[in-house]
């Protein structure tokens, strides 16, 4: 408990300087210690006492994560670069949960997360301008077209497998962006403006004076940010955890020893490919909402990489792996501006780095165990 | 159906799985071809011919993973010729693999439990929301998993949840077969159990499945096999299939001594 606890208030303290810090040489000597530290955990086998240390106290990490956005929101309560940032961070991570689904447990990879994210967004532009649909409905609404349109894809998605189902997502993302950027009604090139999130006609994008608190008006977002995280978090949770990942993780590692099981290949596909695209629509309608702007430049086929590339940098099927992911590849990029047009280059080679020396992710997928308690099984 | 001589047991016996006329043909290769075949209720009926002869066909033309070019397949009275594996599933016919299909990182458990999908409650709600109800479905599996795995191998039920990648090759052949009788099939279809393992690992595995077998129910076998002592010993009637076509029928003493047979696996002399 003790190393828990520790390892969580150093979480916390780094998360907070990072994202405050201004001064160039701040970020560098953080990100270098960052490595340092990474190093010698890794030879003092702190993973593995941190691994155990969870393990008697499953439900630790979450509510400690919990805890931690919400201390760092009120640290931050009226910097707004800090909370959109860190906004960003979970609104990835939800996007990534869904990814998660489709590629961690049935292995259909999914090189069209963008343009998911996007059709998100996009709705919530058009139903949030024209309409009088409540803003909390157009969320669910946007997740539910954002599945629709990916039912198009479900026939050649079913039909092929492995890298040729790949290659038909990026035509699909390919696709969306060139159709944005060529339909006029949607904006064309200059995309749309989004008009600001209301709950019973309390504007989230005013901001707020509270006894004499400045509050950033991000902060609203970001605890329905939160709030659906943890959500899709949970759900993702009990999907693996039950039949259902049991059944998906068979149709991944033999489709023919599933099937003669009685599983049902299209079916799991379809579930977590439409179940996938759902949580990214929904994502990206938030996501709209809080930039109260969407253009085709924002769901290129590089920002569907990023997402891919968050959930292997992550460790593949563990959702747990896709927070501290998305932290890595939302906020190293924007704090580098300092060596200009090479924090790109820098960017990509932490990655290269975790994946070298962590081919499995930072936080590897771990066994099924469908209710994991410190006594069974806990004597290994 | 043929009037080659069945057993010599008194009883009428039932016919369980009827193959008429079966063909399977992969591109310019007859892989099977018009094989007539019958399997009795509760025998144990040995499957043997060389390499090549459409023995595994069979089995994947019977389970769904291959539509047959041609003919029938009839179980209990059922056309199945057009099923999908998981019809065939559903009609209570398991089988395992004669190169090991398990899926390596997952647990024992898990390899184990997903043969039981016919029996599982796949529901979305059931199972992300209903989290209590589903805990006891699953306590119960665990249970029964237990119970199988003990069976064949007391040292394996401490393993139940340790991926299959750190198991020996004997214990993953037990896994398979576990999986193939969980949901305590009608037939079961044995892919040469014997491949990869030494004469001592067979037999044992062997006699555990004949020990389930006698606990549950006396479910049909078709042996898939190319040693000889195991089909002596296990077997009740055999058929004996080179290039598709079945050359010989009738009991381990009959078929070894059938100049056809020996042709087929010697050659001529």
């Amino acid at each position: 408990m003790k190393l828990l606890i520790s390892t969580f208030v150093a979480c916390l303290v780094y998360s907070i300087l990072l994202l405050g810090s201004e001064n160039q040489l701040e970020v560098g000597a953080l990100v270098v210690l960052a490595f340092v530290v990474s190093l010698v955990g890794k030879k003092m086998g702190l993973m593995e006492k941190l691994a155990v240390a969870v393990r008697e106290h499953p439900q630790f990490p979450a509510y400690a994560s919990v805890f931690g956005v919400l201390v760092i929101m009120l640290f931050f309560h009226n910097s707004h670069f800090a909370l959109l940032m860190l906004a960003t961070v979970l609104i990835y991570s939800i996007v990534c949960l869904g990814l998660n689904i489709q590629f961690g447990y049935v292995g259909i990879v999914n090189f069209a997360g963008a343009a998911f994210f996007g059709i998100g967004s996009y709705t919530a532009a058009i139903l949030a301008t024209h309409t009088a649909v409540p803003h909390l409905l157009v969320l669910f609404i946007a997740a539910g077209i954002s599945a629709l349109i990916g039912s198009i894809l479900i026939y050649p998605v079913l039909r092929t497998r492995g890298h040729y189902a790949a290659l038909v997502t990026i035509a699909f993302g390919i696709l969306f962006r060139n159709f944005l950027e060529v339909n006029d009604t949607l904006g064309g090139p200059q995309g749309l403006k989004i008009p600001p999130f209301t709950i019973f006609g309390w504007n989230l994008s005013e901001g707020l004076d509270i006894g004499g608190f400045e509050i950033s008006f991000y902060i609203p977002y970001l605890l329905i940010a939160l709030f659906l995280l943890i959500a899709s978090f949970r759900i993702t949770r009990n999907l693996e955890r039950s039949w259902i990942g049991l059944s998906m993780d068979m149709v991944r590692t033999d489709e023919i020893a599933a099937s003669t099981f009685g599983v049902n290949i299209a079916h799991w596909k379809v579930v977590a490919f439409t179940l996938g695209n759902f949580i990214a629509g929904m994502a990206g309608a938030l996501y709209g909402m809080m930039t109260a702007y969407v253009a085709p430049n924002n769901f290129t086929f590089a920002d569907s990489l990023i997402l891919v590339s968050i959930v292997i940098l992550g460790g593949i099927g563990n959702p747990w792996g896709i927070i501290p992911a998305a932290a890595i590849v939302v906020i190293l990029p924007e704090k580098l501006q300092f060596i200009q047009e090479y924090r790109f280059l820098l960017y990509a080679i932490v990655v290269i780095l975790i994946l070298l020396f962590r081919p499995d992710g930072l936080l590897p997928r771990r066994i099924r165990e469908y209710f994991p308690s410190n006594k069974v099984g806990g004597q290994r | 159906m043929s009037a080659v001589s069945t057993m010599s047991k008194a009883s009428p016996q039932k016919q369980i799985l009827l193959a008429e006329k079966l063909t399977m043909r992969f591109g310019g290769v007859t892989a099977l071809d018009s094989l007539d075949l019958h399997v009795n209720e509760g025998e144990v009926l040995g499957l043997l011919g060389p390499n090549g002869s459409g023995k595994t066909t069979f089995f994947n033309v019977i389970t769904g993973l291959y539509r047959a070019s041609a003919g029938k397949v009839a179980f209990r009275g059922e056309d199945l010729t057009d099923a999908t594996a998981q019809q065939v599933y559903l009609n209570a016919i398991t089988r395992t693999f004669q190169r090991s299909r398990l899926s390596l990182p997952l647990t024992v458990f898990d390899n184990i439990a997903i043969g039981d999908n016919r029996r599982l409650n796949t529901g979305l709600i059931f199972n992300l929301f209903q989290r209590e109800k589903f805990r006891k479905e699953y306590e119960v599996l665990v249970e029964q998993v237990r119970q199988l795995l003990l069976t064949f191998n007391p040292k394996l039920a401490d393993k139940i949840f340790e991926p299959v990648a750190s198991l020996p090759m004997i214990d993953r052949r037990r896994i398979e077969i576990c999986r193939a009788l969980i949901s305590q099939p009608d037939l079961l279809l044995l892919d040469e159990p014997s491949a990869g393992m030494t004469h001592d690992e067979t037999a044992e595995v062997m006699d555990d499945i004949l020990q389930v077998r006698s606990k549950i129910k006396p479910f049909t076998i078709i042996l898939i096999e190319h040693e000889m002592g195991l089909i002596q010993r296990m077997t009740e009637r055999c058929i004996v299939l080179n290039y598709g076509k079945k050359i010989a029928e009738g009991t381990y003493d009959e078929i070894v001594n059938n100049r056809e047979v020996q042709v087929a696996y010697l050659g001529q002399e």
